[in-house]
Parts: structure tokens; sequence; C-alpha cells
């Protein structure tokens, strides 16, 4: 009885800490890692500041702004701008203000250099839609004032750099009038805005820079026509092409009058074909057009006269100018060679000559050059030296100087389209190991200042010491499996078709893989990735493999485009094979079985509904062929908002005889009536997802048994007005509909109307219950809701006798008309939060207990234990209940700012998290990505079956020693004191 | 023009008011971030940071920052009720409820949502500010004590010396009996101390 209430005392002791996941700021770091990324960069403009660091400023196509260190490509700041507020332009003002121009350029902000914070942001109006451009000219001055020219949406503005007023604004209201080039002569203050009228008129106005008056307007008209951009040659003169794409039209207007000359393309070029393409340059006397891929280079020699310069076969990237001097403007090109690029720095007016020529050798994997961006510093000789910025294929950025590369930058990484994970290597002789370890006295130091850390006798410098030692623990970094399953390959693919391997210890790259089949080709025009599948997992039968993953891509952005097939080793990174399909892959379901190799069995649906298995082994077939009554999938058609179910029929009646092509048939349809629902999410179970047991067990030795099946759906309906925006909708003509269907028989389960509800609808389904946030309209606040399902059939199975033989819902039929015994609980509790995407934690044998873990709107990740989400939740729980841990009722759900998985971080533009089991039961491992990545480890009731990271063994060990040695004191004491007695 | 417009937005700062019809077809949000100081500023660096403040129209919809002196506007927004929410790292704020009415445009109707309060003006102000880590207690008696150490040496402390005491105050009778016993079995065993152990 002593000895269980001890026990008891210390159980008191050890559950008395309130929240789960918690973390010492000292800890940071220990078991999560964070990465800062910005995507690919779509415009940079170098800092001029001769004093200071020097900072280059980028806008991306993730929509970031961000500075970054020019010696090191570190962000100095970043800012994230809403997903509809696109970045058209940006540019420096007044050497300390980057300008950025968004939204069609209907808002300017204006923005801190040194530290990123907004100074202005004005919102600018204009009669139609139109392209925008933003000008920052370096001597426009206005009362003092500095000034931006920005045209967008049809109107013309003049803005004060100071404080963003407009202070003078024009129109071009002609119906017809298309803008193409607003062009600033330096030295002057006027402003050219050329443009096309009526397809075929040519327009050029001249405007005031002081005040916007109209000083000329004049036009001319070409009946050829136009077609595509214009490229400005000169401040006076551009060039553009017909209608046919086959002349070029060079167009100058000198003092108010335009004047032209056209040249056909064949007398320049002698076999070109197809029509050409002009490439937006903006080097002064040439211009670039490309015909059937082939870019061409051409002079303007005095008024109007074209010659061909340079026509190559490479790729080839070219820079915008750079003026150096006064009349001189620098560019830089950039050509592939097999392994490197040639990069060589001209002057515009003399293309023969080199300013500078370099090689660096470059990365295969990183694909070809796309962006260039120049700029240039002057050496301690006083000559020109000059860097170039590079964004690459992989969407990764370079910076380049004197035929090195500086730094890079993978920003690929900010654009992630799929996860998922491989086990590393086993430990054995000849795999290579991290470190050799430490021996014991090293080891008894680091645990001594551990120790002294533990007991606040630290001084700082162990502080710092303990803290790098615990940080470097090389444990975490290395590339073998281990123990608990803490170190795992996360295999990431990004939107640039290219494969990362990041290591689950420290986040770094592992390898990285450009794949070849989403490479542009004759048959692929615009490939895209889709989806990542665990393909080969060897575990038992297969050891001697190594595991692979499945890249399902398809050729163009519709559905029906044929689909590529590659399949990459996850230890090596390298790819296996590929295989271009004559099929369309519009959905792949992932079976649950594997062939002799351990191969995952894929069943692949085109567009003609057929099924195609895949691998194509004469061994999966007849794995298939077992189990060909057993399989059914469902497909969702949004826009008709029609869910269907679906079976195989029989082989493929086609032309050819494929073995591996099935016809299929549609077993049901729920069709939701159009005028009042439309489907805004669909969430299954996770297919991996472990369930421990059936059974709960509920406060009076009640059983309760879950209903758990792994052809549930959740679907999500709101009324068609109200599938817009929070605030377009009042609550009475809005609602939020949730089914839950089984979709083997196409029953509806649950059906539960939220009125004055709408979306987003986040959900998440896990074992017997799913969880769904919304918007509550009335309360003005977003709500989440649980349903839990549960089997009523098996209630009256009380004890083991009749849980064996007695009733259960395995005998019943499966079909529509037989309805299963299910009761469903739900409850519904405020939160404060928008989300971003939800997520539940999974772990090795599902016997922890379950966390939601919620991405808001502030980019946290927040760990919700699913406790707080019981429908048996009361306001006053009885004694039993609360034994049971059930919580009283609250209105809200809390939000513990200690249980932030993120804690101080942001993962900038949040999309999804991933949650992957550990082999060691109490713990999961999260990956959230957006444009920044974070990965952290989480133990949802704390590490009960592991010692936690700063258990301190030195006080182990002492306790243990100091233990001994009172044995022996106290033993001889009592000796001696027996022998006194015995004296006596 | 120019000077009607800078008096306007002289006019907009003064009065911190939230609701104006804007030139284009939608209104004009106006408000302020006030993050007070001394609130949370131990703990994380720079929690104050007012540059990577974002305020956030209906979960997303429209996303600004702040100016340096806290004032944010959303522009060409449509009547009907929104949403505001502030996402600032350090600091709790409630999303706020405003309504912008065609019919008297201007009039002020926010709230927060978290505890319906209503708002005279859109000023944004933290309702907490927000600790992510475990404060670290400094080292005290206690703290070892109640460690699972401490109550192993605390265990063992009660046995060797409250253990006698008790012992002393038995009964003389049962003593002597207690250390008959003792003496047929030799060494003393821990066996014997415990209750219900010694009677065999």
């Amino acid at each position: 009885m002593a000895i269980r209430s001890f026990f008891l005392f210390i159980l008191f002791f050890s559950s008395s800490l309130s929240p789960v996941f918690s973390l010492y700021e000292d800890q940071v770091g220990l078991m999560d890692w964070h990465q800062q990324y910005i995507g690919k960069v779509k415009q940079a403009v170098f800092s001029s500041q001769r004093a200071g660091r020097k900072r280059v400023v980028v806008s991306t196509e993730e929509n970031v702004i961000a500075s970054l260190d020019l010696r090191h490509g570190e962000i100095f700041w970043r800012h994230l701008l809403g997903a509809d507020d696109v970045i058209d332009g940006i540019d420096i003002g007044l050497g300390k203000y980057v300008i950025t121009l968004s939204s069609g350029g209907s808002i300017l902000r204006s923005w801190n250099l040194p530290d990123g914070q907004m100074v202005w942001e004005s919102s600018l109006q204009g009669p139609k839609h139109s392209k925008s451009f933003l000008l920052v000219p370096t001597n426009l001055k206005f009362d003092k004032d500095n000034v931006l020219v920005v045209f967008s949406n049809g109107r013309l503005h003049a803005i004060s750099c100071i404080d963003g007023e407009v202070l003078w604004k024009k129109d071009f209201e002609a119906e017809s009038f298309e803008v193409q080039q607003v062009i600033l002569p330096p030295g002057s203050d006027l402003i050219h805005v050329v443009g096309f009228a009526a397809l075929s008129q040519f327009e050029m106005y001249q405007i005031n820079a002081k005040n916007g008056e109209l000083l000329k307007h004049e036009s001319a008209s070409f009946s050829s026509g136009f077609s595509g951009q214009v490229s400005l040659v000169s401040t006076e003169t551009v060039v553009a092409l017909d209608s046919t794409g086959s002349i070029l039209l060079t167009i100058s207007f000198q003092d108010g009058k335009i004047s032209s000359q056209q040249t056909p393309i064949s007398n320049l070029v002698e076999d070109s074909l197809g029509p050409a393409v002009i490439i937006p340059s903006s080097v002064s006397g040439i211009f670039a057009i490309k015909t059937d891929a082939v870019p061409i280079f051409i002079r303007v020699i005095g008024k109007g006269n074209l010659e061909v310069v340079e026509k190559t076969t490479h790729e080839i990237a070219v820079s915008d100018a750079l003026s150096i001097s006064e009349d001189q403007q620098a560019f830089a090109l950039i050509q592939h060679a097999s392994s490197e690029i040639h990069l060589t720095v001209k002057l515009a007016h003399d293309w023969d000559g080199n300013l500078l020529k370099e090689s660096v050798k470059m990365d295969r994997q990183r694909g070809l050059v796309h962006k260039v961006f120049i700029n240039n510093y002057i050496r301690t000789d006083r000559s020109y030296g000059f860097r170039v910025l590079i964004v690459m294929e992989d969407h990764s950025l370079l910076l380049l100087q004197q035929g090195e590369i500086v730094w890079s930058r993978e920003d690929g990484l900010a654009s992630i389209i799929d996860v998922t994970t491989s086990e590393l290597p086993v430990e054995r002789d000849g795999v290579s190991v991290a470190k050799v370890e430490h021996n014991l006295f090293e080891w008894l130091k680091g645990h001594m200042l551990k120790l002294k850390g533990t007991l606040m006798l630290a001084s700082p410098e162990d502080m710092a010491a303990i803290q790098s030692m615990r940080l470097k623990s090389s444990e975490k970094s290395k590339m073998t499996r281990d123990h608990n399953g803490f170190r795992k390959l996360l295999i990431v693919l990004t939107r640039a078709g290219k494969l990362f391997a990041l290591h689950t210890g420290d986040g770094r790259i592992v390898w990285s893989y450009l794949l070849r089949s989403l490479h542009k080709s004759e048959a692929c025009q615009s490939p895209i990735g889709l989806n990542l599948y665990q393909w080969q997992v060897p575990h038992h039968h297969a050891m001697d493999e190594n595991p692979s993953v499945l890249v399902v891509s398809r050729c163009g952005p519709s559905s029906d485009t044929s689909g590529v097939l590659s399949f990459v080793d996850t230890y090596t990174g390298k790819e296996l094979s590929s295989l271009s399909l004559d099929h369309a892959v519009v959905q792949v379901i992932p079976l649950p079985y594997t062939d002799s190799t351990e191969q995952r069995l894929h069943l692949l649906i085109d567009a003609d509904k057929h099924a195609h298995l895949y691998p194509k082994t004469s061994g999966a077939l007849s794995i298939f062929k077992r189990e060909f009554s057993n399989i059914y999938w469902y497909s969702v058609e949004d826009q008709n908002g029609i869910i269907k179910g679906h079976a195989l029929k029989c082989k493929c009646t086609g032309e050819v005889a494929d073995e591996f092509c099935f016809d299929t048939r549609d077993l049901w349809s729920v069709v939701f009536p159009s005028e009042s629902e439309k489907t805004i999410a669909t969430v299954t179970r996770k297919l991996n997802e472990v369930v421990h047991t059936q059974a709960k067990v509920v406060a009076d030795q009640d059983v309760m048994y879950k209903y758990i099946s792994r052809n549930l759906l959740f679907v999500a309906t709101v009324a068609p007005k109200g599938s817009g925006e929070i605030g377009s909708v009042t609550p009475e003509e809005s609602w939020l509909v949730a089914y839950l269907i089984d979709t083997v028989t196409g029953l509806i389960l649950h059906r539960v109307t939220h009125h004055g509800s709408q979306g987003p609808v986040h959900a998440v389904f896990s074992e017997n219950w799913v969880v769904y946030h919304y918007f509550n309209l009335r309360a003005h606040r977003y709500e989440m809701s649980v349903i839990e399902i549960y089997d009523q059939s098996r209630a009256d199975n009380k004890d083991v006798w009749k849980l064996v033989l007695g009733k259960h819902n395995l005998t019943s039929p499966i079909s529509l008309f037989s309805r299963p015994e299910v009761i469903t609980k739900s409850q519904s509790y405020f939160f404060t939060h928008s989300l971003k995407a939800i997520a539940v934690t999974s772990t090795a044998k599902g016997i922890t207990s379950k966390q939601l873990l919620l991405g808001t709107i502030g980019d946290q990740v927040l760990a919700l234990d699913k406790r707080f989400l019981d429908p048996r939740r009361t306001v006053n729980p009885t004694q039993l209940e609360k034994e049971e841990g059930i919580i009283p009722l609250t209105e809200s759900l809390p939000i513990i700012p200690q249980s932030y998985v993120t804690h101080a971080l942001r993962v900038e533009g949040l999309r999804g998290i991933i949650t992957v089991p550990a082999k060691l039961e109490s713990t999961t491992l999260v990956f959230a990505h957006g444009v920044d990545l974070f990965f952290t480890q989480l133990a949802p009731s704390r590490t009960y079956d592991s010692l936690t990271e700063d258990f301190s063994y030195a006080l182990l060990l002492i306790t243990i020693v100091a233990l001994v040695a009172a044995i022996f004191v106290t033993w001889r004491l009592s000796e001696r004191k027996e022998l006194q007695e015995k004296w006596r | 023009m120019a000077p009607i417009a800078r008096l306007l937005l002289l006019a907009l700062l003064s009065t911190a008011l939230t609701i104006s019809s804007g030139s284009g077809d939608g209104y004009t949000i106006n408000g302020r971030v006030k993050i007070p100081q001394g609130l949370g500023t131990k703990g994380f660096a720079l929690p104050g940071k007012t540059s990577n403040v974002k305020v956030i129209l209906n979960g997303g919809q429209i996303v600004t920052y702040l100016r340096p002196d806290g004032y944010f506007s959303f522009q060409n927004i449509p009547a009907g009720t929104h949403l505001i929410e502030v996402a600032a790292i350090g600091y709790f704020f409630s999303p706020v409820r405003v309504d912008v009415s065609a019919r008297n445009p201007g009039k002020v109707q926010a709230a927060l949502t978290e505890n319906r309060r209503g708002l005279s003006e859109l000023v944004l102000e933290p309702l907490r500010d927000e600790q992510y880590y475990e404060i670290r207690e400094p080292f005290s008696i206690m703290s070892v004590v109640k460690s699972p150490m401490g109550l192993m040496v605390g265990f063992m402390l009660v046995v060797v010396f409250l253990m006698p005491k008790l012992v002393e105050n038995m009964d003389p009778e049962e003593m002597r009996r207690a250390q008959e016993e003792m003496r047929n079995q030799g060494v003393p065993s821990l066996a014997s101390l415990l209750p219900g152990g010694g009677r065999n």
C-alpha cells in the first residue's frame, strides 16, 4: 500500500503540468528546423547605395518581395502579399524606398529599404483594365518632390515618392487604345505613351511630365496590323511585328512625327519558317526575335535599317540593359554548353567586343538559365566589374562574380506540390556513418556541463557551449536509419519539376534531381508534376532493393493530356525509369497490395474511364485479379456537383489487347441540387492510418464501438451564393451541409445542415471522426465542428463471449438498401482564427491520443488536443466523466500560446501540414510547408516511452553513486554500532 | 486636386475614422493597430516590430501591412459585414467584425468577435501577449525535492531517520520480541521493516 501511494505521489507530480506541447526557449532548434525561401525570382533591382551592405530587392512568383544580402544571399526582410495582390513591378526610389505596384496596377506601396517597414500605400483606380508600368525617373522633380510615373488601368499617374500622393493623372479613355510602352526620355520633361488602337492604328501621346498636360497626339495606321509585344530600341524608336509575324515594323516618332519602315524577316534570315515572336528586352539599339525556338538578335542601324548580329542555336538568356556611364549601356548574355554556362557582358553598341567572358561550371540538375540580372561595381583599379544574378529552371537563384558562384539559394523549395517520406539505409558495415562517437570522457564532460546547466551553476560561456553541443549533435543528422524512426528522408516535388530529398534531422538537401520527364519536349509541351507516391518500400522480401517513389505528371494543364510516370530511387536520387503514357491520368489510386518485389500496385484512371494497372508485371496482374471484385473508388465532379462510385467491369474491349487495361462501371451517384448546393470540400481518411482499437471504454465501464471504415467520405456543400468571400452574403441566404457518404455503396450515413454558415471549409478525417472548420455568419465567428460515428450493431456485445460470437456488421450484406446501425454524435465550438490548413497527428500504432494541427492565418501551426473536440463534453461533467478525461464544455476552443508547434516562428505562406509516424509510438513527425519549411517532432501525450532529450544522465549517475556510498557508510556505521552493543 | 487630397488625408489621420466612401465603387476601411509599449517585450527578439504585422480582411481576401504610425486601410470594399484579423507574432488579437453599410457611409460599426465588445473607432489592440516558451524556473530546493530523484532520496531519509524513531516509540515488550526475531534472522532486511513483511 505504501509503495502504491508512493507511486501515485510521483505520478501526481509528473502529470501536474498543463500544456502538452511546450518548449523552453533554449530547446529551439533541437528537434525542429525552419528554412526561409522566397520563390522563383520575377524581377530584381540592385540597390545602388554606396555605403552599407549591398542589397538586391526581388519580387517572386510566390508573390514575395524581399531584400537580399548581395554578399551571402541571406534575407534581410521579406513580405508576402495577398494571393490576389500579384506584384506587377518593383523599383527603388530615392535610393531608400522600395516601390511595388501590384493587383493589376491598382495598389502602389512604398517600403523602407533598410528594414522593410511599409511607408505608404495608395490605391490607383482607372477607367479600364490595361497593362501596367512603373517608372522611377531619377531626375524628374515636382516641388522638390521626386516623382514616380505609373501607368495602370488606362490612366497615367504621377505620384510623389515621399508620401504616395497623386500629383496629377491623365486618362486614356479611347475605347480600343492598348498601351504598349511608356517612355521617359532622359533629360527632358516629356513622357511618351505609345500603343495600338483598333488593331491597326499606332498611337503616340506626348505628355508634359510636370502637369500631365497632353502636348501632342499622333497616330498612323498600318494596314497589316500588329501582333504581340513591342520592343523599345531607343527612346524614340520601337520595333513591332505585323499580324502575320513575318514582317518587322520599325516605328520611330522623333519630334512627335511618326515614320516607319517595314522589313520582312525573310530578308534578314534566309531559312526562317514559322511566325516570329519578339523577346522583350530593353537594350538600346538591339532587339531579339524568336522563330522556331531559335533566338535571333537584330541591330537597328540609323533609321530603321536592320541587321542580324547573331543567330544562336543554344538556349540563351539576356539581361536588361545597365547604363554604366553617360552613353554606354552594358548587358549580359548567358549561353549553355553541356555542363557549363558561358557568361558574356557586352556593350549595347558594340556587339562583337566583349567586356567580359567567363565560363562557370553549372550543376546539370539546375537546368537552363531562365533569367539574368546584371549589376556592376568598381574594382580597386577603377575598372568596371560585373556580377550577375541568374534564375535557373529549378527556380534557384545564383550570384555569379569573377567566374564563380558566390552563393546560391534553393528557392524551388518555396513551391512544394507534394511530399512523401522514405526510410534511410540500415546501418551496416560499409554504410557511411557521419562521425566516430565521442569517447567516454567527452561524453561525461558533456553531461557534467548539462548538469551544471540544470542546476543553474553554469557561466554564460558554459551555456553557449551546452547550446552548441546540443544543436550539433551528430546523432540526428546521420545518414542511417535510427531505432526511433526519427531520421527519415522527406521527398518533395516542387513546381519546377525537381525532386528534393531533405534530411529530417537538420533539413539539409541530401540529393536533388530535375526530372527529365518534366522537361519540355516535342511531345510534352508544358509538363507539370502532379503527385508523389511511394512505389517500392522494401522491408521483408526485397531487402537489397532501394526504396523508390513514383512521380505522376502530365503534359499540360487540362486533365485529358497524356501522362508521364517516373520512378526515382530515394537513396541515390537517380531516375530508374520513366514511362510516357498513351493515356491521360485523371485519378491515381494506390492499392493496398504489393507484388513480389514490394512494388505497390497503382490503378490509374484515364479520361475515358479506363483503369490501367501499374506495375505492368504478370505478378501484379495475378494479385490484382484475386482482388478484382474488391476494388472500389469514387470521383468528385465539382462543376456538376456529382459524386460517383466506380468499380471494375472487365478487360478493355478496345482495339489493342492490353492485359493491364480494364473497363469500369458506375455503381452509384449522389447528385447535389445545383441551385442550392455546391461542393466545396471532400475529405477521406489517410490510407496509411493505423487504428489501435475499435472499442472505446466510456465512463461507466460501458463500451462504445467506433465505426471504422476506410470508405467514408466527408463532403461539405454550401449555398451557391455563399461560396464567395465572407461579407458577400447574409446569414439568411447561406447554409452549409455536411455529409458522410460510404464510398462503396453510396449510402449517406449522416447529413447535417448549419444554417447561416459558409465556407471555406477545412476538414480532417481520422478514425471514426471528422473535424471541420467553417464560418458562422450569425455569430460572425469561425466555428469548428466534430462528428463522431459509432457502430450500434455491436453495442450489445458487452462481455468477451458476446464480442467473439455476438452480432457485428460483418455478416450484414453490403448494399445501399441495408442501412448499417450507426449513431453519430456531434458538437460545435467557436474558434478564433481563420485556417489555411488542418491535419491530425499520426503515430505508428495509433495508441497515442491525437492532436489536431491547425495552420492559422498568421502562418503558425497550433496543436489542439482532440479531447477539446469531443462531442461528449458537457457543461458539468460527472465525477466519472472527469476521471475519463472529459473537459467541461466551453463556448470556444482555447488557444494556448505554448502549444504553437512553430513557437515564435512563422511558416510564411503556409499551404500544407504533413504528419508522419515515427517508429517510437509516442512521437509523430510534422512537416509544414509554404514559402517556408518547418519540421518538428511532436509527442501528443508526452514521450511516455523514452527519456526526454534534457534528461540528465549525470544526475542519475551521481544519485546512484551517492546511494551506493550511503549504503556503504551506513553499513559501516551499523556494524560499528552493533559491535559496540555487543561489547556492552 | 492635390491640396484637397492632402486635406482629406489629414482629416483621415486626425479622427482615425473607420469607413469612408472611396472614389471607386467600393468603400474604404481605415483603422489603426496599436501595440502598447511594455507589453510582451520580454522573451523574444523584437516582438513589437510593426513591419511584420499583417492585417487580413475576410480570411485572406486582402492582406495589408501597417504604416509606421500603425494605420492601415482597405480600399474598394463592397458594403456588407466583414472580418478583420491581425497577425502579429507575440500578440493575441481578436478578430473584428466591421459593418460597411451602403445607407450611411462613415458610420462606425465594429465589434471584437471574441468578447463581443463594440468599438467606437477602429483601433485594434492586442487582448494579451503570447508567450510561446515555457519559462525555465530558477533553481530551487523544491524543484529538486519534487523530482523523482529527490523523492527517492526523501523516501530513503524517511526510512533511515523516522523509522528508528517509530521503533523507539514502540512498546518495550514488542520491541524485545522484534529484536529477538532480528537476532534469529541475522542481518536486518528491508522486508522485515515493511508492514506485513515482518510477520514471516
